[in-house]
């Protein structure tokens, strides 16, 4: 057995008669990989706060390296060479990969003068031992994001850290990119460096991690050896429940059956070309590529937000100019936004006024709102959404993800919808919750006859709701996986091909 | 029953308002401490009910180009354009043209008056919405031209001799109670209910919460905002006119001091300056707060200048409470 470099004993965290933990112990052994799951909201954030020292606890005790350490702050929990890649990696976005990894040590050097060519040469070491290859000069902001949490991680083992922490680093990363992710992790680990891997995403989890600890509304549920758990087990965990999800199939109606949307030849040149697609009443279908390759603008140009420069547009056979958004609204086409917080919700107003946003000029005589109106609609939204919460006045910023994004979806209710375009819907949505969703946009597929376009990341997510699933590639449809072709594997590996 | 729970409503959600109420029943309370003959006497608040209503429209049309995030610094600009354009109008009916100094008159000056508002501030919102001009520059420019414009009609000195009828406007009294002070509460009721029950006013403050969503959700951004700010022109207009009827006189620079105290009692009165926020009710309360206190001192014999000093200490001190109190949370 190895050695502990840190042991958390029974630890208990109260906020304002709030218990965000409680009895939670937790060793991280030297040199192991560490996997600490739960979904949010668990107290998995508070636990990583209590080891980074922002957080005090207010029972049990804290072990670093066989030393019992009282009242661990943020700089204490760094000299003991503890370090956190937090999910925004605090970087200074306006500073050069150079200055953002080399200036901590050179302003603690207390020179006064900075030394640019020394700050030059410990960048590139701190770059050389993880093996990468990033431009120095280049802005952090021009950076992508795997690339930003290369820095984030070279910088923090430029201070010698004993343990990093990752708070879910795989979230904005595709495939490929995951990939070198976990054997940078590997590497580190070599050098007897500990890594807690903070996730809810199973498949890394089970992938990277030696050992797993599973907490669920602050209590620890379950750890052990990797080995000993499969994704169905880890779930189970989480949520507390019996998740079982079965494939959405659906046979691709014949020639006959007019489709609800029909995408000819349509062309933006730099971002997608000769797109053709039938989406038809009944079905998902799912849309999966990587990040830039036009399934995004794909969806804008079909929300009419950027308009094509060739090929037409159908909607239940008519021919759609798509010129705006309203024009888009007003044919049918319903778009959920990639980003909830910033392009879906509007966070300080009600539930009432978000759910009403699309529809209000239905909702209104002469410019003048229907009151009684909005509330029943908005009241009957709230249920049928399942949307949890007292009041439709509720501020929309209080709700959880998996809340926020039923507004989001019920929002369409209201229009006359016949196409849905899901871009991520469950994305920073727990695993519980996203199989409440799932179940919801199924249901609105059967009921109302909506054809659905869904793009996302999430592999699973596709080949689990999807009963058709395009590959897309370059601005390109490149394949399209039909029934039982359809495997989270399959999609997995067509998606790692694409470079 | 509905209404008394809209009520309790606005009160829970919007403290703001509750704890200005507070605050101007503290004021009051201090006052007739500090001065208790000369403050409590009825012509006290009714000098109070003739000299707020000019600055409860300038911030009322403040708050409402903030609902989106915005700002217009063109108003007092507007209102003294659109006093002077009047007053213009007037003598060259009467001089020119013969025509009585009577009510059609007066009721055309007031067409004028409200025209120049609504092109000022479609001017101002074209600047805004098509050239993308954002709001503070477009409307420091307008606001510069329209005074630029007041000093070419004018040549410097004041306009005056204004129709009786015009002054009634700022200066009479309708069943006792001041005409401005009339003329405001229909206005501000008018403009409560366009911002809560119609759809510009729920365009607005969607629009100002998050302008990205709105596009998403498919709002009619950029008509939405060009006609907040026709609407904070067109208020800007109503106090000119209620501004030159109570002093019978117009002016390039009269009224210069509102502009920021606008935007600050827009703000005390917890509109919040970066949109999707904000009441005519909080913005009225907070003028009326700040009318009593400046009365207060200038019975105590405060001199003038230290009232400014004391507004805007006092208008600091809210603002950092307030600060404050989201910080805490």
């Amino acid at each position: 057995m190895s050695e502990a470099f840190i042991e958390l004993r029974h630890i208990g965290k109260q906020f304002l008669g709030l218990r965000a933990l409680d009895d939670v112990s937790l060793t991280i052994n030297k040199g192991e990989i560490h996997c600490l799951a739960g979904e949010n909201g668990s107290g998995k954030s508070t636990l990583i706060k209590i080891i980074s020292g922002v957080y005090q606890p207010t029972e049990g005790e804290i072990i670093i390296e066989g030393e019992k350490v009282e009242n661990l702050s943020p700089i204490e929990s760094v000299n003991r060479a503890i370090q956190v890649i937090y999910q925004d990696f605090s970087l200074f976005g306006n500073l050069t990969v150079a200055e953002n990894l080399a200036l901590n040590t050179e302003l603690r050097a207390k020179t006064k003068i900075v030394s640019w060519g020394r700050v030059k040469k410990l960048a590139r070491e701190a770059l050389d031992r993880l093996g990468v290859d990033i431009d120095l000069d280049a802005e952090v902001e021009s950076l992508p994001t795997s690339s930003k949490q290369l820095v984030a991680i070279a910088r923090a083992l430029m201070s010698d850290a004993k343990l990093i922490i990752m708070d879910e680093p795989t979230t904005a990363l595709t495939g490929k990119e995951v990939e070198t992710l976990f054997r940078i992790v590997r590497d580190i680990q070599s050098r007897g460096i500990a890594i807690l891997f903070v996730s809810h995403k199973m498949r890394e989890m089970l992938e990277i991690s030696e050992r797993l600890t599973v907490i669920r509304n602050g209590v620890k549920v379950a750890e052990g050896s990797t080995s000993d758990f499969d994704e169905a087990a880890v779930i189970r965990h989480m949520t507390g429940l019996d998740i079982e999800i079965e494939p959405f199939r659906k046979e691709k109606p014949g020639p006959d059956v007019m489709p609800r949307l029909d995408v000819q030849g349509l062309t933006l040149p730099g971002d997608y070309e000769n797109i053709n697609l039938q989406l038809y009443p009944g079905e998902i279908v799912g849309l999966s590529g990587l990040l830039g390759s036009g399934r995004t603008e794909l969806a804008l140009s079909l929300f009419g937000m950027l308009t094509p420069a060739s090929g037409s547009v159908k909607v239940d056979g008519k021919a759609i100019a798509l010129d705006s958004v309203q024009d888009a609204i007003a044919e049918g086409i319903a778009y959920v936004p990639e980003d909830r917080l910033s392009e879906g919700l509007f966070m300080t107003q009600s539930i009432k006024r978000n759910i009403i946003a699309t529809s209000l000029d239905n909702l209104a005589k002469g410019g003048i709102i229907d009151i009684p109106r909005v509330d029943r609609v908005a009241d009957e939204t709230i249920a049928s959404m399942q949307i949890a919460t007292p009041s439709a006045e509720k501020m929309v910023g209080e709700l959880s993800g998996g809340n926020a994004q039923r507004v989001v979806l019920g929002r369409w209710l209201l229009t006359d919808a016949k196409v849905l375009i899901l871009n991520g819907p469950t994305v920073g949505v727990d695993v519980g919750s996203k199989a409440e969703i799932h179940r919801k946009i199924r249901e609105l597929v059967e009921h109302h006859g909506l054809a659905v376009l869904m793009i996302s990341d999430d592999v699973l997510e596709v080949a689990q709701n999807c009963s058709r699933v395009i590959l897309m590639h370059r601005g390109r449809f490149v394949d399209e996986l039909e029934g039982d072709a359809i495997s989270e594997d399959v999609i997995s590996e067509q998606l790692k091909s694409f470079t | 029953m509905k209404f008394s729970l809209d009520f309790r409503n606005m009160v829970n959600r919007d403290n703001n308002i509750l704890q200005l109420i507070m605050m101007t029943v503290l004021i009051f309370i201090i006052m007739t401490a500090l001065s208790p003959d000369k403050f409590l006497r009825y012509y006290n608040f009714e000098s109070i009910t003739y000299l707020f209503p000019e600055l409860g429209l300038l911030s009322i049309a403040m708050m409402i180009a903030m609902l989106t995030g915005g700002i217009d610094l063109s108003v007092v600009g507007i209102a003294n354009l659109s006093g002077i354009l009047s007053g213009v109008m007037f003598h060259y009916l009467n001089r020119e043209l013969g025509m009585e100094q009577g009510v059609p008159m007066v009721l055309l000056g007031v067409c004028l008056s409200l025209g120049v508002g609504l092109i000022a501030g479609t001017i101002n919102g074209f600047l805004i919405t098509k050239l993308n001009i954002i709001p503070i520059l477009a409307t420091l420019g307008t606001g510069q031209v329209f005074i630029g414009l007041c000093l070419v009609l004018t040549g410097g000195p004041a306009i005056v001799g204004f129709p009786d009828a015009w002054a009634f406007l700022g200066n009479g009294k309708l069943f006792g109670i001041a005409v401005p002070f009339l003329l405001f509460l229909l206005v501000a009721g008018g403009i409560a209910f366009l911002l809560t029950r119609t759809t510009l006013g729920v365009n607005l403050m969607l629009i100002g919460s998050n302008p990205r969503a709105a596009i998403f959700a498919g709002l009619k951004k950029s008509r939405m905002v060009l006609y907040s700010y026709m609407l904070s022109g067109v208020l800007a207009s109503m106090a000119g006119i209620i501004l030159s009827g109570r002093t019978n006189a117009a002016k390039s620079d009269y009224g210069t001091s509102y502009l920021l105290q606008a935007v600050l009692i827009s703000v005390l009165g917890g509109t919040n300056p970066a949109g999707g926020k904000g009441t005519v009710a909080g913005v009225s309360i907070a003028v009326v707060a700040l009318m009593l206190l400046s009365s207060g001192f200038q019975i105590l014999r405060f001199s003038n200048h230290l009232i400014d000093f004391i507004w805007g200490a006092f208008l600091l001190l809210v603002i950092a409470i307030n600060a404050w109190k989201n910080r805490a949370r």
